[in-house]
């Protein structure tokens, strides 16, 4: 609802609702108003005109009594009430104190406010008042008659019409009944437009907000069709211009990754052809330095390692850029844990050197090939970085396999802890020259999310802590 | 260990030199060649005992070399290849290769590889034994199915042997990498799946529903004769 109401719909609806109910409303009002004015003049102006011809009739004296006249009798009085009522009409006189009503009289004294009796000597006068809870016309005027000397003098009868509007309330309550039926109406109409409108304006946004996203989770390709040429079609435009703009350098920025990357990989298996050649003639090499003198010896051995070391960085950038080129590929087999690090070990050389704690039977569902790769990289690094002794452990978790190779060296420092797995970065880079690829980690930890798994790392008293899970495939 | 006549084909010639020269200090006789035509005009007349193959080679490849080398004879093939993980391998153990080595390759492994290969398969005193249509003859290192000689390599007679030593039982790739192949390393499980794929090629009826080797999923191969 909180959304309905902050959203762009929702102040459109809201908006779009509020001006077409006030705008009829303003309407009906001042109709109501212009309806119920006439309609209370006219009544008001055909009582007053009866009453006046009404009074005009008056065939007894009062007032001032010429010669030979007398008094009028309560009955003439009552009579001439009786005569002025109707339907709908009462009447009340007042004589010398007295008040005369017509048979039906409903009214008394007390039902003619001071003002309309005062007002009511010198002119006629109309007041709407409510009385017992219904609406009624109150006439009053003085009757005037004419002396001996023909000049129409007050005679002091007061005459009080009280004309029911019971009628009018009635016409004007179907009149207001119709104007708020009509006001409904238009509002459910303004509703309707509101909605449809909002819903014309907001579908293009949409579109938009959906291709924005879209745009955003990489699918570069994204366009909308543009229709019209109102602002929401301009914006479509730029949005595709955008787009496309992006796309573009997008794609310019991954054919030259792409291409540094082919590069590396090309390089690399550049490297390896006379790396084979330098390897095939390493050993012989090793065996006659044995009998040269002790520099140029020294200068055959130099030679070698870095041969060595060369193609552990040859063999180690080809891998990364297979991982770079997306090529890597699982081929899973069921493989004993146990064997399998025993076999990683071995065919290096450091089965001496390593503590290997697991359990035989355990069984993992791997790439060998990539478990060999991910031994052989922390082992190494804890053989080469860290110190003695090294100790490397497996055991099958609920979750899967878990590995954990531990070295007591004197550990990597905390600021470098996040780094390890980050190509070339290598701990001491301010000391010692360090003899590894550094890329050995990096490889390790593609290999174990290549399983879906993950390589951690934790310092310990002393050295380092290297734990790799791979889930159960 | 006898020295081995070895049919060695490589283009670069810095690396055949160094080959050569390597080998050679280990024992071996080796004839070179620079690439895959050269060589096979050679390998009647030569008669080599196995061949080292490069598989990136100009004109045909290594593996095309090695199928055409496996339409003449069982001469053993390692394939000498530039990644260990890509098709070049399994498309050249599926062509007929016994073996294969990444380069850069060090000598004493090439020089391993090479002694595992050429191992002759143990002759035994009990000679023949016969599963229905397939004979198996251990003295003379024989097998032939339905009265015809079939031609294995000396690893697939290898593998055969092996599997048939232990019938009924599941042998796991580990142990046949190891007796077969003298590879310590459980990673190349390759080469056994390729091999019994050629075995069976060779002695099934019907490779694709085989009856006597069969595939134990997760753990190996087991040979139960029908």
């Amino acid at each position: 609802m909180i959304a309905f109401l902050t959203g762009l719909r929702g102040r459109l609806v809201i908006t779009f609702t509020v001006v077409a109910v006030a705008a009829s409303a303003l309407v009906a009002g001042i109709g109501f108003e212009l309806a119920k004015g006439a309609l209370i003049e006219r009544t008001t102006k055909t009582a007053v005109d009866d009453l006046t011809k009404d009074l005009e009739r008056i065939d007894f004296a009062v007032g001032e009594l010429r010669p030979g006249e007398v008094p009028p009798s309560s009955e003439e009085l009552t009579n001439l009430a009786n005569a002025l009522a109707g339907p709908d009409r009462h009447t009340l006189l007042e004589y010398q104190d007295q008040y005369y009503r017509d048979d039906e009289g409903l009214f008394g004294g007390g039902d003619v406010t001071g003002e309309l009796r005062g007002q009511a000597r010198s002119k006629l006068v109309s007041q709407r008042r409510m009385i017992d809870g219904a609406l009624w016309l109150v006439l009053g005027t003085q009757v005037y008659r004419a002396g001996t000397d023909d000049v129409a003098r007050p005679t002091g009868l007061l005459v009080f019409e009280f004309v029911s509007l019971s009628e009018e309330e009635r016409t004007l309550a179907n009149l207001r009944e119709a104007f708020a039926q009509a006001g409904g109406i238009t509002l459910l109409i303004a509703l309707t437009v509101a909605l449809v409108s909002a819903r014309h304006v907001l579908l293009p946004v949409g579109r938009l907000s959906a291709a924005a996203q879209a745009l955003g989770r990489g699918r570069l390709d994204t366009r909308l069709p543009v229709r019209g040429k109102d602002e929401l079609a301009e914006l479509t435009a730029h949005f595709n211009d955008a787009a496309a703009a992006l796309e573009l350098s997008v794609s310019e920025l991954r054919a030259l990754e792409a291409m540094s990357r082919r590069f590396v990989a090309d390089v690399s298996h550049e490297l390896r052809t006379p790396l084979t050649a330098m390897t095939a003639v390493a050993d012989m090499l090793a065996e006659e330095a044995e009998r040269l003198p002790e520099q140029p010896a020294k200068a055959v051995r130099l030679v070698l390692s870095e041969v060595g070391r060369l193609r552990e960085l040859v063999e180690h950038l080809i891998e990364v850029s297979r991982f770079d080129a997306g090529t890597a590929t699982l081929a899973l087999e069921s493989v004993d844990v146990a064997d399998a690090i025993c076999d990683s070990l071995e065919v290096r050389g450091w089965s001496d050197d390593v503590r290997v704690q697991a359990p035989a039977g355990v069984v993992a569902n791997l790439d060998p090939r990539r478990f060999d790769v991910i031994v052989a990289n922390l082992v190494g690094n804890a053989l080469k970085h860290g110190g003695q002794p090294v100790l490397i452990t497996a055991r099958s978790t609920p979750n899967g396999l878990e590995v954990k190779v531990r070295d007591h060296g004197e550990g990597i420092p905390p600021e470098a802890l996040p780094h390890v797995f980050d190509r070339f970065f290598k701990v001491g880079t301010g000391r010692v020259r360090s003899q590894g690829s550094g890329l050995g980690l990096s490889i390790a930890r593609a290999n174990a999310q290549l399983h879906g798994g993950t390589i951690s790392v934790r310092p310990q008293q002393p050295g380092t802590l290297f734990t790799v899970w791979l889930p159960h495939a | 260990m006898p020295v081995a006549g070895i049919l060695l084909v490589e283009d670069d010639p810095s690396v055949r030199t160094a080959l050569e020269l390597a080998l050679t200090r280990q024992g071996h006789s080796v004839t070179s060649y620079a690439t895959g035509e050269e060589a096979l005009d050679h390998v009647r007349s030569r008669r080599p005992e196995i061949a080292i193959l490069d598989v990136m080679l100009p004109g045909i490849d290594g593996v095309e070399v090695c199928r055409r080398i496996r339409r003449l004879d069982q001469l053993p093939v390692i394939l000498l290849t530039a990644r260990g993980d890509d098709l070049d391998v399994v498309v050249g153990l599926e062509a007929g290769a016994d073996d294969y080595v990444v380069k850069p390759v060090e000598p004493r492994v090439l020089d391993a590889r090479i002694r595992a290969i050429l191992r002759r398969a143990e002759s035994a005193t009990s000679d023949r034994i016969s599963f229905g249509d397939l004979v198996i003859d251990r003295g003379a290192l024989k097998v032939s199915l339905a009265g015809k000689e079939i031609h294995l390599t000396p690893t697939e007679l290898r593998l055969l042997l092996e599997l048939v030593r232990h019938p009924g039982q599941v042998l796991n790739r580990r142990y046949l990498l190891r007796v077969v192949w003298d590879h310590t390393h459980v990673a190349d499980s390759r080469l056994v799946d390729a091999c019994v794929q050629r075995v069976r090629a060779k002695i099934e009826p019907r490779p694709a529903e085989p009856v006597f080797i069969h595939t134990v999923r997760g753990f190996g191969y087991r040979f139960s004769p029908p």
